[in-house]
């Protein structure tokens, strides 16, 4: 029977759900719903991030018959879920009025994503990781194809879905052959049994095959090829947060399946496999980003690189690995997301303005979002005293201690040679003329938005220990 | 005879004799309904079984659902239109092929294989399990999470169709 002081525990998914329910009511029946629904949804997601955040010290708990955990770096995940979408409804607000469609369903899908993302971070069984991937995956193929109009956006949508659902076979496919050789798809017995199942080959092959399933959703290197079309063509605030929550809530299940692996790096028998993703995600990304013109595309490639840093961790299998990785998903989603949400407001009605050269001579007519811009690009590109350093540094450090020193020098290279593109914007925003009148549309939301975001950037750049000792005491 | 092989012949009957037909039948709308009439009679096999949910499931889901489906598709296609029935003899004699070494499997894991052990030692806890009164407690009792899980993933399917079917734009 249910035990009803359960409820409690996980009351950050009962809020999301009502959320959803209350929104579509809302949709149905008001005519104001237009004006109602997004701060209704900013509404939600803040509670739940604060909530989350609140009760992030519960003592560690698995509720609902092994299905779920409570507490600890779980609640630390809906945070960094609920600030993110927050941040893209706020952003959102302006920008589906000039992006041409309204419609409620945008806030309603959000919230369904976000759902999915929780209950991939908070999954103690392979069955409710499914569930949660489908849901966050389902919601996402919709957002990217929300305007029927745009062919760019159709392409977007069918291509994600497409690609998506096979990475999703792959994915059932490694569950399916997990579940024959553990008898059991709890994530305990899986990580009580690890080292004797590591011996048994059907079992390798279920976890390699949950591993490729996953390089898909985390945009790794020989899985990427959907990254660019999709974070193109569909809606920027959304790309901005396939790129962030739709990354993190992988990368989450991918800790929570593997832990035991992470627990003791002798066992991390999958090294071979993640370093070369590793490699190949940071250099292509970096490389193929140099040579983008459009601004979205260029992003979509940095975030093929982000994939690879973040794999690093993975790859030297050890408590630093995950601290880093946990610490490198909370600031690469205020970054990026404050980097999409400029380019969500500089971007004109028909998508325009997305070249890269739109943005020279920003810095004269616009200094606030000027300054802004060059703060997240100065950070992704992981330059002292922002975020970004502090997470490639952590993820860095945990390859060294894994003896993997020749992973972390090709991630410095990689990351000397995306400054060049990170800072040419910054360059051309400073030191360059526009060639010609850009019209912006002011948004005080979405303004509101990226100052949050710089803010957060900020504090994780002061107090980087603090957090890290918080998620490290977690694991 | 008892009662239960003589529902065997007359269901494994039914069923060798419609997969047959469907195969043979030039039109496709009538090689589907026999398609349903095997599933049906496959659903039986597993009654007799005691695997009561598969059976309830094979008619719903598989006889219902995907049939009528495959049903609507053929419809809105009208193939009897296009001359797409001849199949080419390379075709027939990979099928062939494919049907033979399909053959071949069964016939080694029924006659040759045997069922392993911790099969048969299991197969009164597996008769218990296939129950739809096991299913349904396990489902809202230890799976109770998951089932409303799957509650959120239909509906947010059922409002993406919904988005991307809607006719009237703003």
């Amino acid at each position: 029977m249910i035990d009803f002081s359960e409820i409690f525990l996980i009351l950050p998914l009962i809020v999301i759900g009502f959320g959803i329910l209350v929104s579509l009511v809302f949709e149905m029946y008001s005519k104001q719903s237009e004006k109602i629904l997004p701060w209704l949804s900013i509404l939600i997601f803040t509670i739940t991030a604060i909530f989350s955040i609140a009760t992030i010290s519960e003592p560690r708990d698995v509720v609902f018959h092994n299905m779920l955990s409570v507490g600890g770096n779980t609640h630390f995940f809906y945070f960094i879920f609920n600030i993110g979408a927050a941040l893209v409804s706020l952003l959102s607000i302006d920008y589906i009025k000039k992006y041409g469609t309204y419609y409620g369903e945008y806030y309603i899908l959000l919230q369904s994503s976000v759902l999915g993302m929780m209950l991939m971070a908070g999954a103690k069984d392979l069955l409710v990781i499914f569930l949660g991937l489908e849901l966050m995956s389902i919601s996402f193929y919709v957002l990217a194809g929300l305007n029927r109009k745009k062919l760019s956006a159709n392409e977007a949508s069918l291509k994600y879905f497409l690609l998506g659902a096979f990475a999703t076979g792959f994915v059932v496919y490694g569950i399916a052959l997990i579940y024959g050789s553990a008898s059991s798809t709890s994530l305990d017995v899986i990580t009580a049994d690890f080292s004797p199942l590591t011996n048994n080959l059907l079992f390798i092959v279920g976890v390699l095959l949950f591993l490729i399933g996953f390089s898909f959703k985390i945009a790794a290197f020989p899985f990427h090829m959907w990254v660019p079309d999709v974070y193109q063509g569909s809606p920027t605030t959304v790309a901005g947060l396939f790129s962030t929550g739709g990354k993190a809530a992988a990368f989450s299940s991918i800790l929570i399946t593997l832990i035991a692996v992470f627990s003791n790096s002798a066992q991390n028998i999958f090294t071979p496999y993640l370093s070369v993703i590793a490699t190949l995600s940071m250099l292509f990304g970096s490389i193929v980003a140099i040579a983008q013109e459009d601004i979205k595309r260029m992003l979509a490639y940095s975030s093929i690189s982000h994939a690879g840093y973040l794999t690093i961790g993975l790859a030297s299998g050890n408590e630093y690995g995950v601290a880093g990785i946990i610490f490198y998903l909370a600031t690469y989603t205020f970054m990026n997301l404050g980097a999409f949400g400029i380019v969500a407001m500089i971007e004109g009605e028909n998508e325009s303005n997305l070249t890269i050269s739109s943005y020279a001579g920003l810095s004269k007519r616009k200094p606030l979002l000027a300054a802004l811009l060059a703060l997240f690009m100065f950070s992704l590109a992981g330059i002292p005293p922002f975020a970004g350093f502090f997470g490639k540094y952590y993820i860095f450090i945990s390859a060294i201690k894994a003896d993997l020193t020749w992973l972390a020098v090709l991630g410095v290279i990689s990351s000397a040679i995306s400054v060049y593109f990170y800072i040419r914007i910054v360059v051309l925003m400073y030191f360059k003329e526009a060639d010609s009148e850009l019209i912006i549309h002011d948004s005080r939301t979405g303004l509101l938005a990226l100052i949050i975001s710089s803010i957060l950037v900020v504090l994780l750049g002061i107090f980087p220990g603090t957090i890290l000792q918080l998620i490290t005491s977690f694991i | 005879m008892t009662l239960e092989l003589i529902l065997f012949i007359i269901f494994a009957l039914i069923c060798a004799v419609t997969s047959v037909l469907m195969i043979t039948r030039s039109n496709p709308i009538i090689s589907a309904l026999f398609l349903i009439l095997n599933f049906a009679a496959l659903a039986g096999i597993y009654l007799l079984l005691h695997a009561q949910f598969i059976a309830v499931a094979q008619v719903i889901v598989y006889a219902g659902a995907i049939m009528v489906l495959f049903l609507f598709v053929i419809m809105l296609l009208r193939p009897e239109k296009e001359k797409l029935l001849a199949i080419a003899p390379r075709l027939k004699i990979s099928a062939f092929v494919l049907a033979f070494i399909v053959l071949v499997q069964l016939v080694y894991m029924i006659f040759v294989s045997g069922s392993s052990g911790s099969v048969k030692a299991n197969a009164e806890m597996s008769i218990k399990a296939g129950t739809i009164e096991t299913i349904g407690t396990e489902l809202f009792s230890k799976y109770i999470l998951p089932v409303e899980a799957v509650g959120f993933l239909l509906l947010a399917a059922a409002i993406g169709a919904l988005v991307l079917a809607k006719k009237k734009f703003e």
